[in-house]
């Protein structure tokens, strides 16, 4: 049983006319095995929380903290927070030329697990998890990302979900750009991940539509950089009939 | 953890090929020294390279004794009868091109001379090591490579030590020949080398100049080819990478002066540390016989920090339209934060992580050069040049 906390998370990001802070206090509990979405119009900070987690070098951390069982995450280098079990699919998964998927898979599960995978094994192992999430074998030798169409990329960071097997996985509007049976083979991804591990999941999304697939437990409604409301899943079908519009006006 | 926390960092600025005020056909070449002015950095050829570090190299001077080491793994019947001057096959493919090629030419009174017979296929490569014993001493150094008719050879000049070198290469490859020429540039840092290796295309010959530049202070390179009838195919490749202080600068000029044939120039290169400096200038001439050619160029350098420069400059001139493929691209990227950012989300550490993204870069050199022999000592020396760079750094 893992739980990351974030308390009071305040975050800013470098601009021309000086520092901008985007997130104003974030307090989110997630412990395993659960399932929270986090919805929120655009801009409202969802990627730069997720970002932030994960350690990614243009947001400052301005106050508050973010711990794994109690581990400092905010103090670890990029590398260290996922080896001690953060996962962040990416909303805009990164081009890698020249490295293969294969020889990525490879080289990452290696550093998570800190030592190589038994190479038979393996093999086998990617072999089939590619091809549950519907991707042809020869990905495994295209270069990382590298001319992925949107849903392909999707179906890539999920892949490495299922492989590098996390306590806590970010999934950063991972259904965007996906059409319904693509949405459908990810969100299998993920649930399979759900039944075979222990995994806590924070889901960002715009549409309901995923949470069809994909139950979560609980809902927060993320606006102007922190969590608005939270309730259970009825919270969802209230956003997808009334919009943000409710939390935006009061915001003014 | 160092990651570079400035903006974001892929900034390909493809560039326009040029073409130059006077047509590279009407480049003088000459034998005679007096040709040859000492340069004085203003002129267009010279004009990226640190002129006043190499005014041993432009001096007419004869070799230092026992300034160089050559040591020549051919087999027996290759290993031919060294050529005096005026005496061919010498002269016959090469001549000099500028102020470092015509004193190392003039003062070269012998060429080692390697024949491979017609119909010969060595599965083995030949090699000729050249190593340089000690810093400023003067070499002179004529090679002449001969790829009998349908033969089929690898050949590797490996250059190391260190010396103020002077290196002309002529290769001519006969109707029909698959010859590979490999230049090793692995100087110690002190090392001065001035280069022109000059290659002909014999009839529905295969042509390969891979040049590989690691070591030296200054190594200037050009690797010239045109063609002695239709069909043949001229594959030029490089990689460099250059450090702190050192200038690397490589030269092609592919001269389609024959129907039907091909070339295809690809130079990659990374740069580390202050002051390194690295300069591709690709010239391509496509002249008006030279119809249902192909050609295409390309260069592209990896900037790995701040202080480091890279010029890269294509010249394309087509004299004629009937072509079936011209092209070029050239850019400079600065290394993605992003890529190293989203390969550590993934548990990969600092180090292995730039390791792997200039591995990737150079990935698809490599593969063209597809050679072990180069290939794997390459990946070596990229590694020990990244370690080197990642230990400075801390
Ligand atoms: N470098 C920057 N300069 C200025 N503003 C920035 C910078 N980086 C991020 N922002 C701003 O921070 C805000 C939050 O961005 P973020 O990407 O976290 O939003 P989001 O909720 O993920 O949006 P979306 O739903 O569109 O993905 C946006 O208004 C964005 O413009
Ligand atoms: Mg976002």
């Amino acid at each position: 049983m893992a739980t990351l906390e974030i308390k009071d998370l305040h975050v800013s990001v470098e601009t021309e006319a000086g520092d901008k802070e985007i997130l104003r206090g974030v307090d989110l509990t997630l412990n395993s095995g659960e399932t929270h979405a986090i919805m929120g119009p655009n801009g409202s900070g969802k990627s730069t929380l997720a970002y932030s987690i994960a350690g990614h070098p243009k947001y400052t951390i301005t106050s508050g903290t973010v711990t794994l069982d109690g581990e400092d995450v905010l103090a670890m280098g990029v590398d260290e927070r996922a080896q001690a079990g953060l996962f962040l699919a990416m909303q805009y998964p990164v081009e890698v030329p020249g490295v293969t998927v294969s020889n990525f898979l490879r080289t990452a599960k290696t550093a998570i697990d800190g030592e190589a995978p038994k190479l038979r094994t393996w093999i086998k192992e990617v072999k089939e998890a590619m091809g549950q999430l519907r991707m042809d074998p020869v990905f495994a030798e295209r270069n990382v990302n590298e001319g992925f169409s949107g849903g392909e990329k999707k179906r890539h960071e999920i892949l490495q979900m299922e492989l590098l097997k996390p306590k806590m996985a970010i999934l950063d509007e991972t259904d965007s750009g996906l059409d319904v049976d693509a949405l459908k083979v990810v969100s299998e991804g993920v649930n399979r991940v759900k039944e075979n591990s222990e995994v806590g999941v924070m889901l960002i999304t715009h549409y309901t539509r995923i949470l069809r697939y994909i139950e979560p437990d609980h809902v927060h409604v993320f606006i102007n950089g922190r969590v608005a409301e939270s309730g259970g899943p009825e919270l969802a079908d209230r956003l997808e009939n009334e919009g943000y519009d409710r939390y935006q006006g009061a915001q003014v | 953890m160092t990651l570079v926390t400035d903006k974001p960092h892929n900034d390909p600025q493809t560039q326009v090929a040029t073409i130059p005020d006077k047509s590279r056909a009407e480049r003088l070449t000459s034998f005679e020294v007096e040709d040859f002015a000492v340069p004085t950095g203003r002129e267009e050829e010279w004009r990226f390279t640190p002129v006043d570090r190499l005014a041993g190299l432009f001096s007419d001077t004869a070799t230092d004794a026992d300034a160089v080491s050559f040591s020549t793994k051919v087999p027996e019947e290759a290993l031919q009868a060294a050529l005096a001057a005026g005496v061919a096959p010498r002269g016959t493919v090469l001549v000099p091109g500028d102020r470092g090629s015509v004193v190392g030419s003039a003062n070269s009174p012998e060429a080692t001379y390697i024949k491979v017979p017609n119909d010969a296929e060595y599965a083995e490569p030949l090699r000729v090591d050249i190593t340089g014993n000690g810093a400023g001493r003067r070499v002179n150094s004529h090679i002449v490579l001969e790829a009998g008719s349908h033969s089929k050879a690898l050949i590797i000049l490996d250059h190391t030590g260190s010396a103020d070198f002077s290196g002309n290469v002529e290769i001519k490859v006969g109707d029909g020949a698959d010859l590979t020429v490999v230049t090793l540039q692995r100087w110690a840092d002190d090392a001065n080398h001035l280069a022109q290796h000059d290659a002909v295309v014999g009839r529905d010959a295969t042509y390969k100049h891979i040049a590989v530049s690691l070591g030296g202070s200054i190594v200037r390179m050009n690797s010239n080819v045109r063609y002695a009838g239709p069909g043949g195919d001229a594959t030029l490749l490089g990689v460099y990478f250059a450090d702190a202080g050192q200038h690397l600068e490589h030269r092609s000029f592919v001269d389609h002066n024959a129907p039907q044939c091909k070339s295809l120039v690809t130079y990659k290169g990374a740069l580390q540390g202050e002051t390194a400096h690295t300069v591709w200038v690709g010239d391509v001439l496509i002249r008006a016989e030279a119809e249902g050619i192909d050609t295409y160029e390309l260069n592209r350098n990896l900037v790995l920090s701040d202080g480091a420069r890279a010029d890269s400059v294509p010249n394309l001139e087509i004299e004629t339209g009937d072509i079936a493929g011209a092209g070029h691209a050239s850019s400079t990227g600065r290394f993605d934060d992003e890529q190293l950012f989203y390969l550590m989300s993934r548990g990969v550490s600092e180090d292995e992580a730039r390791r792997m993204v200039v591995r990737g870069f150079f990935a698809d050199i490599i593969a063209k050069i597809g050679v072990a022999e180069v290939v794997d000592p390459l990946m070596e020396a990229i590694d020990a040049e990244l370690a080197l760079d990642m230990k400075g750094e801390a």
